[in-house]
C-alpha cells in the first residue's frame, strides 16, 4: 500500500460524479456526445467543440507512462513523503492524466510503462485514482 | 497594426537587494519604479500607463497606482507569470501605436527568499476548475519542469549533461556580475553531483530563490526623441499561452512555437540576425526548449545546440543571460521575465559588463516563459534592437 498525503481537496458539481466513481474504484470521464472527444480533467464543457451534451464513461483504467518525475525533495505535504513518482499517464482511450504511479520502486519507472489504475482510499468515502505498474 | 519601431524602452531598472526582509512589496514596487524612470530621465508625473502582473498586491496595478500617486488612462494587470512582463512592453507598444499613451511603467517585485509564498510548494489556487486534479499528486513547480524533460530525454536523446552546460555558461557570466546571488563558476560535474530535486533536474539545474524586482519605462518615439538617455527599440512582438489541451498535452514544446515566429515575422528578423538572448531560465530545460522553439536550431537539437559553451559570451555562438540569469544572478518574486528585458537592454546600450558584453551588439531577443511547461503556461518573445537598426 502507499501513503502519499491527501487532504480536503474540492469537489463541486462538475467533478462530483468523477469522484462519487472513483470512491467505488471506478474511473469515469466525461465524452462528449456530439464529437467524441473523451476530456481529462473533467468539466461540464467539451473543450474540442463547446457542447454541453456530454456523458460519463467507464474508463478501462489501463494506460501507459507518458512522462514521469522521482520527486526526491519538496516542501509541503509530501516533504516527508518522497520518493514519489508523478506521471503523466496516458489512458488506452485516449486522455492523458496527471497521477502517480505507485506500489512499485520509483527507479523502476519508465516512459511507455503499461499501468493500471487503483484506488487508495480515503477518510469520508473518498478515493484517489493512481496507478501501478500491469500485471 | 505592427509595433516596429514605433516603441522604445528609455528606462530600466534591477533592484539590487536580493534579501528585502525589511521592505513591503509596495515599497519594493516604488524603489524600482523610481530607478527605471530616474534611469530614463523621466518623473512620475509623465507617466500615463501602468502595468503591473500578479505580483502586486492588493487590486494590483490599481492599488499600485493608488500607493504611487499615479494618473493614469491605461492599466494592464495581465498575468502570465514569469512572462508578464514582456507581455506588458507588447501591450505598451501597442497602447503607443494606437496612439493612446506616451510613457509606460512597467513593475516587478516580490520577497519569496524572507517573507513571501514558498515557490516550492504545490499551486493551490482556490476556486480553479483544475484544481483537484492536479496539486494532489503532488505536484510542485520543479516537477512540472521535470516531466517536460524527461519527455524530451525520451524522445530527443537529451542528457542531464546538455543541460548543466546551460547552468555552466550561466555561471560564467554570474562571476562577473557583483550583485548576483551565486556567483561561483560550476562545472558540468558539479551540476550533475548537486542533490536531485526531481528527476532528472538536479538543485543546480534549478534558478534561484531571490528577494527583488525590477521595472521597465517604454515610451513613443515623440518621448524618446527628447530623452538624453539612449533608448532602444521594439522590433517585433509575440505572445501565446499553451496549456493541457484537456488532455492531450504535449510536453515537448511551449509556447514558444508561435511567439518566436510572430516577433521574428514582425521584425522582419531570422535567429541569424540576433547577436544577444535573454530566455527565461527557470530551469535548464526551460532554455533549451525555448531556444529549439524560437528557431535557434531544429526541435530536438538543442542539447546539441548549447553543448561545448555555446552560450558563453566572447566564445560562444549565442550569448544569452548575460547578467547570471534566473540561475545565478536573481528570480524576483519567481518570475523571470523582467530581468530578462533589462539584460537585452543593457546589452543594446553596451552596458553589460566588459566581460559579457557583445561586441556591436544590435539585436536582442528576450524571451518569456510563465507557469508550468507541464500544466499550462505564457509565452513571450520581443526582438529589441539599437535605435540605428
Ligand atoms: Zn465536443
Amino acid at each position: 500500500m502507499t501513503f502519499l498525503p491527501v487532504w480536503e481537496f474540492p469537489i463541486n458539481q462538475e467533478s462530483k460524479q468523477f469522484w462519487d466513481a472513483a470512491a467505488q474504484n471506478v474511473l469515469l470521464l466525461p465524452r462528449c456526445s456530439d464529437c467524441g472527444f473523451t476530456i481529462f480533467y473533467p468539466r461540464s464543457i467539451c473543450p474540442e467543440c463547446r457542447s454541453r451534451n456530454l456523458s460519463w464513461i467507464q474508463m478501462s483504467g489501463k494506460g501507459e507512462v507518458y512522462s514521469y518525475t522521482v520527486t526526491r525533495r519538496t516542501s509541503g505535504r509530501f516533504r516527508s513523503h518522497v520518493p514519489f513518482v508523478i506521471a503523466y499517464v496516458q489512458l488506452d482511450e485516449g486522455p492523458r492524466m496527471l497521477t502517480n504511479v505507485v506500489d512499485c520502486d520509483p527507479n523502476n519507472v519508465s516512459i511507455g510503462m503499461r499501468v493500471e489504475v487503483m484506488f487508495e482510499s480515503q477518510d469520508e468515502g473518498k478515493a484517489i485514482p493512481r496507478f501501478k505498474p500491469s500485471q | 497594426m505592427t509595433i516596429r519601431g514605433i516603441a522604445h524602452i528609455a528606462g530600466i531598472f534591477e533592484h539590487p537587494g536580493r534579501e528585502l526582509p525589511n521592505l513591503t512589496l509596495a515599497q519594493i514596487h516604488a524603489e524600482v519604479a523610481e530607478g527605471a524612470l530616474k534611469d530614463a530621465g523621466l518623473t512620475f508625473g509623465d507617466v500615463d500607463a501602468y502595468y503591473s502582473a500578479g505580483d502586486a498586491p492588493g487590486f494590483g496595478a490599481l492599488s499600485m497606482a493608488d500607493y504611487l500617486g499615479l494618473d493614469c488612462i491605461n492599466i494592464d494587470d495581465t498575468e502570465t507569470g514569469g512572462s508578464s512582463y514582456l507581455v506588458h512592453v507588447q501591450h505598451a507598444a501597442q497602447a503607443i501605436a494606437a496612439g493612446h499613451i506616451h510613457v509606460a511603467l512597467i513593475t516587478l517585485a516580490g520577497n519569496p527568499r524572507t517573507g513571501g509564498a514558498s515557490p516550492g510548494g504545490s499551486a493551490n489556487v482556490s476556486g480553479a476548475p483544475e484544481q483537484s486534479f492536479e496539486s494532489l499528486f503532488g505536484l510542485a513547480v520543479p516537477a512540472g519542469y521535470a516531466l517536460a524533460a524527461k519527455r524530451h530525454m525520451y524522445e530527443f536523446g537529451t542528457t542531464s549533461e546538455q543541460l548543466a552546460e546551460i547552468k555552466v555558461a550561466a555561471s560564467n557570466h554570474a562571476q562577473h556580475n557583483p550583485e548576483a546571488f551565486l556567483r561561483d563558476v560550476v562545472t558540468i560535474e558539479e551540476v550533475l553531483e548537486s542533490p536531485l530535486i526531481s528527476d532528472p533536474l538536479h538543485r543546480l539545474d534549478c534558478c534561484v530563490i531571490t528577494d527583488g524586482g525590477g521595472a521597465l519605462v517604454v515610451v513613443s518615439t515623440e518621448v524618446a526623441r527628447s530623452l538624453n538617455r539612449e533608448t532602444v527599440k521594439v522590433l517585433g512582438s509575440g505572445t501565446a499561452i499553451k496549456h493541457s489541451d484537456a488532455g492531450r498535452i504535449d510536453l515537448t514544446y511551449t509556447g514558444a512555437v508561435k511567439t518566436g515566429k510572430a516577433a521574428f515575422e514582425e521584425a522582419s528578423l531570422d535567429p541569424k540576425d540576433v547577436d544577444y538572448v535573454s530566455i527565461y531560465d527557470s530551469f535548464t530545460i526551460t532554455v533549451l526548449i525555448s531556444l529549439e522553439d524560437l528557431g535557434f536550431c531544429p526541435k530536438g537539437h538543442g542539447g546539441r545546440f548549447v553543448s561545448e559553451g555555446a552560450l558563453c559570451a566572447k566564445t560562444g555562438r549565442l550569448p544569452f543571460n548575460t547578467d547570471g540569469g534566473g540561475l545565478c544572478n536573481n528570480h524576483p518574486g519567481n518570475r523571470g521575465g523582467m530581468t530578462k528585458v533589462i539584460e537585452a537592454v543593457r546589452q543594446l546600450r553596451g552596458e553589460a559588463h566588459p566581460k559579457v558584453q557583445v561586441e556591436n551588439c544590435g539585436v536582442a531577443l528576450a524571451h518569456g516563459t510563465g507557469g508550468s511547461l507541464a500544466l499550462r503556461m505564457g509565452s513571450a518573445t520581443l526582438l529589441l534592437g539599437r535605435e540605428e537598426v
